[in-house]
Formats: C-alpha cells, structure tokens, sequence
C-alpha cells in the first residue's frame, strides 16, 4: 500500500513508506538494475535534455525572452522565425518556454531540497530522540498534514505575499511534515535493531551512532521519497504562478505563462497549451524516475 | 590477545570475588492506554533480582518467554537505566563514586543478541563491524582491522572469505560467529548470550556452542548464557538460575537444579522439557493455568496462581530465596518456596 | 469502540487548535500591518485607531487569538473587508458549491476508479492492466489545471459542445446547469479515479496472492464469495484514501475552481487573496482545514469499525 499512496499527485502527500534497512552491497545491484531499465533510461535522458536545454537558453535561442513585438501579437505554432508561435505581447514561447524552464525547475526543486535537509533532521531527531521532543515535533507536523497541501500552499504565499522565494518557502512548509514523518518512522525503526544496542553496549556516544548507523539506513527511504516529491513540486509551483501567486511577471516561467496565455485560448488554443505540456511532460518524467528508482532499489524483487 | 594461563591484570580481587554482583534489580515499565494515555498498568518485568557470577562460571538463567530474561541482560548491560538495584564488577560498584563508570564497565562486559540479522549493520561488512567499537576506541584502524581479521579466524571463519561480506550473504550461523567476534573484539571478560543460539539450526547450534566453549577457555571468558532451552542450558551451565515473572525463583549448580528441582515451576518447568531419553521424564504435573502475565502479577508467591500446593501462606509474602528445607543438598542451592511439600514435590492426596 | 473514536477525538482537538494558531499566525506574520490592508492610504488617524478598536488590533496578540476563535466558533467571522457582507454567509454559499462539484467527482471517480482497478488486476499483465498503469501514471503527473484548460479547449473552443465557464443562471433549467458542472467535474474526477484504481488493483492483488496462493485464480474475482472476500479485506485501506482524496477534492479545488470561474469555496479564496479580504481569507482557510481534519477523524472511525486490527 505505501508506493501507492506516496504517489505525487496534486494533493496527495504521502502516508510515510514502510522502511527497509538496505544492505550497502546491493548498491551495484541497484545500478545493474537501473540500467537495465529502458525507461527510466529514457526519461532520465528527457530531463538531462530539459536542464540542459534551460541552461544554455541563450545559445539555443536568439530571441530575448522579455522583449515582444506588437506586430507579432499571438502569433500560431509554424511561424517562420516563431516556430511555436508567439504570446499575447508578441515574445517568441519558443524562447521563453526554454529560458522559463530555469524557474520552473528551481521552483521545483529547491522545495525539496529545503523539506529533505530539514524534514530529515526533524525527523531522525524525533525518532531517536522521542520523548517529549518527538512528540512536540510530530504534533505540529500532525498541525501542518491538517491542510490539503494546495491549500495550505495558496495560503502561505496569499499571506506572505507573491513572489519566487515566497513560493519555495510555501512548497518547503508543504514537503516537511511527511518528510519529517518518513524519516521518524524510518529512524524509530532502525533505532530499535540490535545493531544500535550492540554499538551502543560497545561504548558508541550517541552522535557515532547517529552518523554511522542510523544516517546511512535512513537517507535511502528518504532520498527516494524526496525524488518522488519533484514531481509534485513542479506541479504545485506551477500552480502557484499560475494562480498569480508564485513568480511575477514579466518573469518567463511556465505556470505564469498558462496563466497569461489562457486568456488567448480563443486565438491561439494550440499555443496556449504549450507550457503546462511542458509542466506535465517534466513531472511524468520525475515520476517515472522515481518509479524506476523505487523498483530498482526494492529489496524485496530478486531480479 | 590471547591471554591463556597469564593472571589478567583487571582481575583486582582474585578468583574468590564475584565478578559481577547483583543485588535488588528493579524494572518496571509503564503501560499507557485510555483516552488520556495515562499509565494504566505496570509490567514488572524484573523485580528485586539478586544474584553474582563467579569468575570463570557460566550462569545460565532460564524461564518462559516473558519472564524477564532479557530485560535483566539489558539491565546488566546498562543499555536500559534500573529502577533500582546495584551491580558490583569485580568489587567496583558500577556508576558509583569511587566504582568503576558504566563506559569502563562496558568494555569489560559484552552481549551478543538472539537475532543475528538485526544485530549487524547492514551496510557494514564483517571486519567493519568488528572493527568498529576498537576503532571507535582509539585503536588506530589499521591495527584494529588486523585484530578484526584474526578475531574472524578465531571464530572459525575464513578472513579471506569473509571479511569483506555484507550480513545478507552470509548464513544464520556465519552471522552469529561475526557477532561473537564483535563482542570479543573489546576483549571482555564478561559474556551476555542472550537466546544467542535460539535462532540457528540443531546443528549448526551445537557448533556454535562448542565454539563458545573453546572461546571461554581460549580468552578466560565469564558467560551468562540466557535461554528458554532448558537442554541447552543444562549442557553449557555450571550454575542455573530459573525466572518466573520477574523473579528468580531458584538457584544452583546444574546437577542439583537439574535433579532435584525444589520450586514446583522448576519441576513443572522440567516436565515439559522434551527429553532424549523417555525413561527419564519426571512424572511431576505440567504446568496449567494461565501463562505468565507481568502486568500486575498476583501478591506473594507469584507461581501461586498455577500452582497446586498453593495455601494461604503464600499469598502472604514473596517467599525468599533460602536454601530447601528438606535438603541435604549443596548449600549454594537456594530456592524460593515455603511448602515443604511442594519442594518435595510430594503427590498431592486431598481433593 | 467508543474509547478508540474518543481517543481519536482527543488527538484531533489540539491538531484543531493548531491549525487555528497557524491560520491566525500567518496574517500577523505576513508583511505590512492588516490594518493598512482594511484601510484606504489617504485614512485619518483617527479614522484608523477606531478601526483598530473596532478590529480589537489594539488588544495583545494571545487576546486577539482568543476572541477571534471565540467567535470563530459560532461561526461568527465578521464582515467582509471587501463588500461588507457577513463572511460566513458568502462562505456557506461558495461551500455548498464546491460540495456539489466535489460529490459529483468523487462519486463518478471513485466509481470508475474500482471498476478499473478491479479490472487491470483480473486482467493482471495482460493490455487492459497496461493501458490501465499508463493512464494512472500520465494521470498523477497531469498538472490538472493545464488539463482544464486543455477540455476547455476541446469542449467550448474547437466545438461547442459545453459551456466553458460559471456555473449558468438560476433561472435554466436543471440539465442546462448541469452542462456548466460537465467541464469540472471530469477534470477534478480524474485524480481520485486514478489513485483509488491504483490502490484497489495493488490490494485485490496483494489479496489473492496472499490467501488464495494460486488456489484461484484472478478470474475467480467474478464469483461472489471470492469477491465479497476481497472487498472486506481492500475497503479499510481503500475508504481511508477516498476520504484523503474527498478532503483534497473539497480543499484543493481553487486551481479548477478558477480555471472554470465556478463560484466555490477555492474561488472565494483566491478573490480574498486579492483584494487582502483578511477575514474571508481566515475564515475559508480554517474551514476548509478544519473540515479535512473532521473528515479524516471519520474515516479513522469508520476504518476501526471495519477492521479492528487498526484499534490501538
Ligand atoms: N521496553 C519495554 N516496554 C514495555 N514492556 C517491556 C519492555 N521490554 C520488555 N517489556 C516487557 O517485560 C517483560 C519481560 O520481557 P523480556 O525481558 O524481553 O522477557 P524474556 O527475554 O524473558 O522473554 C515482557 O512482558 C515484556 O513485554
Ligand atoms: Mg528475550
């Protein structure tokens, strides 16, 4: 039941994974099965070309992303010289869907980065340390799980007002709690195998005994979650910008130019739906990687 | 490493010192429940245990599962904090000032866990693990990996082989002689083997346990050897002692315990022993009533409630441990039970 | 039974509280004083320290707290900073029309998405099971606002088949209306009938291979003993995601909701956010979270009824 609720999806954030202590050998394993995996192959190589694409923006374009042309107002995909056509002030979406990547992605991303260095300290706080300070931690996790992440999403960046770092600070609050939860689970598992007892009957502190022992068995559950977040990140910031919420204009980013370009839906239908194609063929890519990589690193398959 | 015959020079009170004294162990834990998660009830898990290891012995404690073995070996081991109770090593009390502290107590007392699985890392290989609590000791890695090596030959694993091996590739048995080693790898002179030989094989059991006995000899070793197999315990104990609820109910060499159990439970405990050899099964009643429940356990004697010799008197107050009554016995023999009858185990005529 | 609902009951308050503290402490900790939100910049002095009494700002920030979940409470939200109606009638009114959307998607997706399920699991490996996993896959990955947008363009631009947004006037008859839900309700279906597929295929498969060990084969899931044996065993897992997924349904409905225009509870929201309405903002906020937390307390009950392993 855990890999299906932990799937991204708008809304949807996960009941933590069930935990499993990986031997380190299998790491070779998990690589042999990782390429052996045709998709995740082929998605991996889609997003590598994304980033890419995104970085080098202007090399791969000539065209400068805030500047239009009045004359060529909404022009449709095929134009010579605009061959995805143009937006409703006249830029090249060619141009700004490429350079709009770079925000996408960094709104995308960084969220998750943000929940899984903190959620994964609050967590393996809470799961070793328990007690009262476990308790205090997972209670106000339990206050945050309370929203549905849009809406929780949608009422942090209303408040604090729109803009890049705001949305990353939302998406950031969003992805904690079940990262805090995955990673307490995780922990309070490890925490009680008799390995930790052995290390601490050899006279371990309790610092060693966090680094070696419980951080290595537990950032792989972690990691894999977090790759599964990406995903929704990108979803979700999107979203924001599309709602007006997240990056400002005339910033070039794909939520916000769905946002703008849905008011030309009855010129140019084709065009406008450029971007959140772009959004979703990014987020299946997220999530087939992270498909493939939860497949490849199942302990329980023996392939 | 190898310390055969010399005089170790952490034995500070001779051979007739105990090497480790036990006296009034209490663990209680707290069990919460209701709509407040208030403390509803407490499982005595090990209540007012006394008892020493002499120098050289093995002790082997059994009892039913539940009874409070292992909670008494994480006691010892100071991984849990007592209630109450003082542990003296080798004349030092433990934690105390002017003893000796838990971390120097520890390096002289080592456990190896019943679940050889969970007890190695699963990301460390063999000599890794080995290595690490050394290591972690200020034994430069290099020397400290060496022993580790050697250690893995000694417990009768091939190093070349071995070493470098995760726990998932090795066997139940190849895992428990890695833990062995680990615990000796600090060069204790003390042993906890809690059920450490309850998950393998017969076979591969009895070449562990042989390994054991080579090893005790080998380094001078002290075990307690902890076990629900009353065979096993007879075959590896020099002196017994029998758990029930939390509490030791009798006490003393193997042979005696072994044949002339004095406390009903330790008959009843004996009947149910499966034996080798048919015409050697007692004829004492096994046990009925109500398995062992720690939470709340009844007043007195707390076998009362399933035994048949029970009367009023035992209710009264907890039977101390004291020498049988109708025994001409070794004196060590101690045994917690105040009807001469039942530690007759005389057949009981009136209705 | 009741000590288990209780309990649950018992955690639920101070994670209801939470969520108030939280709602109450994101207006103070967003920049600039709600006072200047409330107030046209060419305001008097005066003008404003009446405001302030008459919003309580002048109190301490715990009282402050304390009087506005009192009245929060009673469903007393007070005025909205915009028009000036009662917040909480507004509020009713854009509910009950993100209710009618929600219970129409979660009824047609949550159908659809067992009927689909319990097919690619008898159909396990074979096309329909892969067909099946490509959608759900492509579905959890659909930013479902682009998809509106997308059967808005299909429906109302290229044809005319819908209507593209609102929710049509009062005064067109029924199945009219029912036109302007059509757009909605597929796009906010989508999600729940994709996850709540997934879920029920894993089960029923998990539960045949479990208790049947090749005693039966998947086909066996058209007799009825077989069947009424999986269902027992997949609903507790099945009827805790659909009440996840209705509680998303309700409370994640503000892109879809402004995509169509539809007059809900995630518009009324977004409108708040615009015009700085603070108090229909917090009231919308902390009723929609509130009514997520209620709704989970139900579906752990009613999964404890069901199965009494998960009592603890
Ligand atoms: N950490 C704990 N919390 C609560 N109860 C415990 C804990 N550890 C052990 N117990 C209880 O104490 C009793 C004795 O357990 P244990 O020492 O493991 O028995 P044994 O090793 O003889 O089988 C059992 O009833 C067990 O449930
Ligand atoms: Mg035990």
């Amino acid at each position: 039941m855990a890999s299906d609720t932990t799937m991204a999806q708008p809304g949807t954030l996960a009941a933590p994974a069930a935990a499993f202590i990986a031997p380190a050998g299998y790491w070779k394993l998990v690589r042999r099965r990782l390429l052996r995996d045709k998709t995740t192959l082929f998605v991996t190589a889609m997003l590598v070309a994304i980033v890419f694409i995104s970085l080098a923006a202007p090399w791969v374009t000539s065209y400068d992303p805030y500047q239009g042309s009045i004359m060529l107002r909404l022009k449709p995909i095929g134009t010579p010289g605009h061959w995805l056509g143009t937006d409703e002030t006249g830029r090249d979406i060619w141009t700004r869907l490429c350079y709009g990547g770079r925000l996408s992605l960094l709104a995308g991303v960084v969220p998750v980065a943000v929940s899984l260095v903190v959620g994964s300290f609050l967590g393996i706080v809470a799961g070793f340390v328990g007690g009262r300070i476990g308790t205090l931690i997972m209670r106000t996790m339990d206050v945050f799980y309370a929203f549905p992440s849009i809406l929780l999403a949608v009422a942090i960046c209303g408040l604090l007002g729109n803009g890049l770092t705001n949305s990353i600070i939302a998406l950031a609050v969003v992805f904690i709690p079940p990262m805090v939860r995955i990673a307490e689970t995780v922990t309070a598992q490890t925490r009680q195998l008799d390995f930790v007892e052995a290390a601490r009957a050899g006279g371990t502190s309790t610092m060693q005994i966090i680094r070696h022992h419980i951080l290595s068995n537990v950032l792989g559950t972690i990691l894999v979650y977090a790759t599964s977040l990406i995903s929704l990140s990108i979803i979700l910031s999107a979203g924001l910008s599309f709602l007006g919420l997240g990056v400002t204009p005339p910033q070039a980013e794909w939520g916000l130019m769905l946002n703008s370009l849905r008011q030309a839906i009855y010129v140019q239908p084709y065009v406008a739906a450029l971007p959140g194609l772009l959004i979703f063929v990014t987020s299946m890519c997220f999530n087939l990687m992270s498909d493939g990589l939860r497949g490849a690193m199942d302990v329980r398959l023996n392939r | 490493m190898a310390k055969t015959g010399a005089l170790d020079p952490r034995d500070r009170g001779g051979k007739a010192q105990p090497l480790l004294t036990v006296q009034n162990l209490r663990k209680h834990f707290p069990v919460r429940g209701g709509v407040l998660n208030r403390v509803k009830a407490t499982v005595h898990a090990v209540d007012d245990v006394s008892f020493s290891v002499r120098k050289g012995e093995t002790l082997g404690i059994v009892g039913e599962s539940g009874c409070g073995k292992s909670t008494t070996a994480r006691l010892l081991m100071q991984l849990i904090a007592p209630d109450e109770g003082t542990l003296i090593f080798d004349g030092d009390e433990v934690g105390a000032t002017g003893g000796i502290s838990v971390a120097a107590m520890r390096r002289q007392m080592q456990m190896v866990f019943q679940d050889s699985y969970s007890s190695l890392n699963p990301r460390m290989t063999m000599v890794d693990s080995i290595a690490y609590a050394p290591h972690m000791h200020g034994v430069p890695k290099r020397r400290a990996y060496e022993e580790a090596e050697s250690l893995l030959a000694q417990v009768g694993l091939n190093p070349q082989q071995h070493a470098r091996r995760y726990p998932h590739e090795m066997s139940g048995g190849q895992r428990q002689r890695v833990n062995i080693a680990r615990a000796l790898a600090l060069e204790p002179r003390l042993v906890i083997l809690d059920e450490a030989v309850s998950a393998l094989d017969k076979s591969v059991e009895a070449q562990v346990l042989n390994l054991l006995r080579e090893l005790k000899a080998r380094f001078d070793l002290t075990y307690i050897f902890i076990s629900h197999d009353l065979n096993v315990v007879e075959y590896v104990s020099d002196r017994v002692m029998v758990m029930y609820l939390g509490q030791v109910v009798e006490s003393g060499p193997v042979e005696a315990i072994y044949r002339q159990p004095r406390h009903p439970y330790t008959r009843a405990l004996l009947a149910s022993k499966p034996s080798m050899d048919p015409d050697k099964r007692t004829t004492a009643m096994p046990l009925t009533g109500d398995p062992p429940n720690p939470i709340d356990p009844p007043s007195g004697c707390r076998f009362r409630t399933r035994c048949s010799y029970a009367r009023d008197i035992c209710a009264a107050a907890i039977p101390p441990l004291a020498p049988p009554m109708v025994d001409d016995g070794p004196a060590e023999h101690l045994v917690a039970c105040v009807v001469p009858e039942a530690q007759e185990g005389r057949v009981l005529t009136h209705a | 039974m009741l000590l288990f609902s209780l309990r649950r009951l018992m955690l639920a308050i101070p994670t209801l509280l939470g969520v108030s503290l939280v709602v109450f402490g994101l207006v103070h900790i967003a920049p600039g004083n709600p006072i200047d939100m409330l107030m046209p910049p060419e305001a008097s002095p005066e003008a404003i320290a009446q405001m302030k009494i008459a919003y309580g700002f002048d109190k301490p920030l715990y009282i402050q707290y304390f009087l506005w979940l009192g009245h929060a409470a009673v469903g007393q939200f007070g005025l909205s900073v915009f028009n000036a109606t009662p917040v909480w009638d507004q509020l009713v009114v854009a509910l009950g029309n993100t209710v009618q959307l929600a219970l129409l998607a979660a009824f047609f997706g949550f159908g659809f998405g067992i009927v689909l399920g319990l097919l690619s699991a008898a159909y396990y490996g074979k096309w329909p099971d892969k067909l099946f996993s490509a959608i759900t896959t492509a579905g959890v990955s659909l930013p479902h606002y682009w998809c509106a947008i997308v059967l808005v363009m299909l429906c109302a631009v290229l044809h005319d088949w819908l209507p593209a947004q609102g929710m049509g006037d009062d005064s067109l008859p029924f199945y009219e209306r029912l036109q302007y839900m059509i757009l909605p309700v597929v796009t906010l279906m989508l999600i729940p009938m994709g996850v709540i597929g997934r879920l029920v295929r894993a089960r029923v498969l998990d539960i045949i291979s479990q208790d049947f060990v090749g005693a039966l084969s998947a086909k066996g899931l058209t007799r009825w003993p077989v069947l009424r044996h999986i269902i027992k065993n997949a609903a507790p897992p099945v009827l805790a995601l659909m009440g996840l997924q209705f509680g998303y349904l309700l409370g994640g409905s503000i892109l879809i909701e402004t995509v169509f225009n539809w007059p809900g509870s995630g518009n009324l929201l977004n409108l708040a956010i615009f015009r700085r309405d603070i108090p229909v903002l917090q009231a919308t906020i902390l009723v929609l979270a509130t009514f997520f937390v209620l709704l989970n307390l139900a579906v752990d009950v009613i999964q404890a009824a069901i199965d009494p392993r998960i009592r603890r």
